[in-house]
């Protein structure tokens, strides 16, 4: 339990530091929220209307960004060889890993969203279904990622490959945090039943995530 | 013979040389049994017409579609558990036929979606999940032709494609948990097919005829792969053995 706490401290004082880029993804999400309405017009009602999926398609592709660095630098350091031979399971050090990458990375984009919210004039109400939303699937978008970032660091490439990976396997955490977002202004029960598959999802992906980015990782650098 | 026995390679390509022709075979007569069958033999729909027919197509490739995911499946697993050494061969051989079937699936889909539906492309569930199948294909393929060294390749495939694997039950049963513009299942569902006989087995004999088309494109396509992976190794050899006799000249 303390090789997992040092890790989980580690990667979260490593990303906060110079070339960390733990607020990269938050930059990125405002530069994604603010070219929608550039491309679609300042059509204040159409903004409204379409601003949960805005937000989770920008959170989604912020969250790829820093994806190809969860195992890269440790690789390239020499630290993942260590990890590797270490006494502590690979599969929980690997989702250690992949906690602090998502309160690096994940929960400042659930923080940023009241923000970016208001610059799509949204009401409180669905301001606060969206960040709900997020905070329960973008865990889900990190640990389904990590998969692939396990695989792009096994193969030695993949900056390009990486999201042609993942994103196809992040289609179903996307309906449904959109889908949960959007119906919370209709009604509790509405919103409860796509609010739950979405975090079925998340918990489904913190199982899968770990045991197949550590399967891939102990294949890829035997 | 047992799936051990084909483990090695040589016996395997003994097999395949035997086995091929009687594939081919089998193919072309399902071919000539099923394409009589859906043409001639079935009616046309009374309110569709002819556009029925085009199901002859898709429904057997949606199927090979999904069966060929399952395949390599068990071919990922073959190579991660067992370390079958002919399983990333299956699984690669696989992909490219199984993405060619999904495109036909979606093709032939939105042919006929656009006189029935009224439109090429619908934002469907099971539309959806056969296109997410289709692009994981694509990435997977992608996957293989990236990285040179096919043992290393073939075990990142494999872990991709097990995970991949939640994708087919999505794509199974969307039908039946969003209830919206495809149709829901009609052949293999509890209480019995809901299709006429006279559509029924025409289809059948089309998805054996393509099954069998799958069968002999995937044995021909491993074949390939395994000599592949022999010239490959060759010119190795051969570079190597080139770079021994320099040596030994430049000594002399």
């Amino acid at each position: 339990m303390t090789a997992l706490w040092a890790i989980l401290l580690r990667d979260m004082r490593i990303a906060v530091r110079i070339g960390g880029g733990a607020l990269m993804g938050v930059l990125f999400f405002l530069a994604v929220v603010t070219l929608i309405p550039f491309a679609i017009g300042p059509d204040q009602a159409l903004l409204r209307k379409i601003g949960p999926a805005i937000l989770w398609l920008g959170a989604l592709l912020a969250s790829l960004l820093g994806l190809d660095r969860l195992f890269a630098a440790d690789h390239e350091d020499g630290s993942l060889d260590l990890i590797l031979m270490g006494a502590a399971s690979l599969e929980l050090t690997v989702a250690a890993k992949g906690l602090a990458h998502w309160i690096t990375t994940g929960l400042p984009l659930v923080l940023a969203v009241p923000v970016l919210g208001l610059l799509l004039d949204l009401d409180p109400l669905a301001i606060g279904a969206v960040a709900l939303t997020l905070l329960a699937g973008t865990p889900a978008l990190t640990f389904i990622g990590m998969i692939g970032a396990a695989l792009a660091v096994a193969l030695r490439r993949g900056g390009l490959l990486l999201p042609v990976l993942v994103l196809p396997l992040t289609v179903p955490v996307l309906i449904f945090g959109v889908s949960a977002a959007e119906t919370a202004v209709i009604g509790p029960l509405m919103f409860g039943t796509p609010f739950l598959i979405l975090c079925a999802l998340t918990l489904m992906s913190l199982v899968i995530g770990p045991f197949a980015a550590a399967a891939t990782l102990r294949q890829g650098l035997d | 013979m047992a799936l051990i026995d084909l483990a090695n390679p040589t016996r395997f390509l003994n097999f395949a040389e035997r086995v091929l022709p009687w594939l081919v075979a089998a193919t072309l007569f399902a071919f000539a049994i099923g394409l009589e069958q859906a043409l001639f033999v079935a009616p046309d729909d009374y309110q569709q017409g002819a556009t029925v027919k085009i199901m002859f197509l898709h429904v057997p490739c949606a199927w090979l579609g999904m069966f060929c995911w399952g395949l390599m499946t068990v071919a990922a697993l073959g190579t991660l558990v067992w370390r079958h050494p002919l399983a990333d061969v299956a699984a690669k051989a696989a992909a490219p036929i199984g993405a060619a079937f999904t495109f036909l699936c979606l093709f032939t889909g939105s042919m006929w979606g656009r006189p029935m539906w009224g439109t090429y492309w619908q934002w469907d569930a099971r539309l959806t999940s056969v296109l997410v199948l289709f692009i994981m294909y694509l990435g997977l393929i992608a996957l293989w032709r990236s990285v040179e060294d096919p043992g290393r390749a073939g075990r990142a495939a494999a872990v991709l494609t097990l995970v991949g694997a939640v994708n087919l039950p999505i794509i199974k049963f969307s039908v039946d948990w969003w209830n919206t513009l495809h149709q829901p299942a009609s052949v293999f569902r509890i209480g019995g097919p809901t299709i006429d006989k006279s559509i029924l087995v025409p289809l059948f004999a089309m998805a054996i005829a393509f099954t069998l088309l799958f069968l002999t494109l995937h044995l021909a396509a491993m074949r390939n792969e395994i000599l592949r992976r022999r010239v490959r190794s060759m010119q190795m050899l051969r570079v190597f053995a080139d770079e021994d006799m320099r040596q030994i000249e430049s000594r002399a």
